[in-house]
């Protein structure tokens, strides 16, 4: 439902501000979201100080330094530093991306760092994706075949192949469903375009044989339809992935097979 | 998953513009919904203008010095901006729906044409009316 406020419990409050590094001539002010599950108190926005001659270039370094170096109770989820693992995904200076590919020098002025948007929140920077994960496999993510298994692996041309390109590289990190209003409104049922994107992966690829039953769990008013081409998800995508492109080539077949 | 507080875990902020940037793409989509919504209040007063006329000359003339007064004519004039731009929304709709121009960077080349195109076709009406 179209909602515009935050509820009672998720009014965000005014936090503690942390003290400035000493002797530090290039300091830099980072607000970011602080809620703990272990007290009853609302989210608020702590402040902190860094010195910025003593910070790596990218807005995980500068989070991984708060934890080191000022507060280790910053609670936030990373892995892999490059971008490959999707685990670092939050909203930075009003968009969704990753902390470890977000350089410091592309935000003008404060750093704003936020849990991925419209998620229930676990602790601090981490949302719980509980059910985008269900949402993921409620796709059947897998290669369905129906022929005998083959010799060797199944096989695919280079033009079959290549349509995978722009799709599998997916990390599924929920940048992009967290960014969709229709996903932020409706997303109990409608199936977001991380979800969506993963089903067109499998939808057209080549070896697959399950696409009709494919389309067929997609066609419904809410898992495929509350798309509505909002691209929010294909401009803040941090893999440059487009998942509005997906999602409109599968409402076509939907159409192609209906006719 | 171990026992924690999962009770009453807050909601992330993700209103527009304070906690999620505005984008050319969602602020043109969110336009075709707001121009739609305003345009079935425009027709209202358009068919509130002909059920006074087929009421009587009295109250045709209330009606009728309202929607022409100053106030209904910027009504009307916005009215028939909503208009152009629905319209344009809706054949970038039909381009997008025939899986063209899904780029964001034409994609949003589209919004802006929608936005200068409605004002230029609302002008140019309004000096043909």
């Amino acid at each position: 439902m179209v909602q515009f406020n935050l509820p009672k419990n998720s009014k965000i409050v005014t936090g503690k501000t942390w003290p400035k590094p000493e002797g530090a001539t290039n300091v830099r002010k980072f607000q970011i979201y602080r809620w703990n599950p272990d007290d009853e108190k609302n989210p608020s926005v702590d402040t902190y100080f860094l010195d910025m001659d003593r910070c790596g270039p990218m807005v995980l370094d500068a989070l991984i330094k708060i934890k080191n170096e000022i507060d280790p109770t910053l609670t936030f989820r990373r892995s892999c530093r490059e971008g490959i693992c999707g685990s670092c995904a939050m909203n930075i200076d009003g968009i969704n991306t990753l902390a470890c590919i977000y350089g410091l020098d592309e935000i003008k002025g404060d750093v704003r760092i936020f849990p991925l948007p419209h998620m229930s929140v676990v602790k601090d920077l981490i949302p719980d994706l509980t059910h985008f994960y269900a949402q993921h496999a409620s796709i059947m993510p897998w290669l369905e075949t129906k022929t005998n298994r083959p010799a060797k692996e199944w096989r695919q041309s280079i033009e079959d192949r290549k349509k995978l390109d722009g799709l599998y590289e997916c990390v599924m990190c929920a940048s992009c469903s967290t960014s969709c209003p229709s996903y932020w409104w409706n997303g109990d049922k409608y199936l977001g375009p991380a979800a969506l994107l993963h089903a067109y992966r499998w939808i057209i690829d080549s070896r697959d044989e399950a696409t009709g039953e494919r389309l067929d769990e997609l066609e419904d008013p809410f898992k495929l339809y509350r798309c509505h081409t909002i691209m929010n998800c294909a401009k803040t995508c941090p893999k440059g992935l487009n998942p509005a492109k997906a999602i409109a080539h599968i409402k076509k077949l939907m159409l192609e097979r209906a006719h | 998953m171990a026992d924690v507080n999962r009770g009453n875990r807050p909601l992330s902020p993700f209103m527009f513009v304070k906690y999620y940037r505005l984008q050319m793409t969602a602020f043109s989509s969110v336009m075709v919904r707001i121009t739609g919504n305003a345009l079935i209040a425009a027709s209202f007063l358009c068919v509130w203008w002909l059920l006074a006329a087929a009421t009587g000359p009295e109250y045709f003339e209330f009606v009728d010095w309202l929607i022409r007064s100053w106030v209904g004519d910027i009504v009307m004039f916005l009215s028939v901006w909503a208009l152009w731009y629905h319209l344009g929304g809706g054949i970038r709709h039909l381009i997008w729906d025939a899986g063209y121009c899904l780029d964001v960077d034409v994609s949003e080349k589209m919004g802006w044409a929608m936005i200068i195109g409605a004002t230029i076709l609302t002008v140019l009406t309004a000096f043909v009316v």
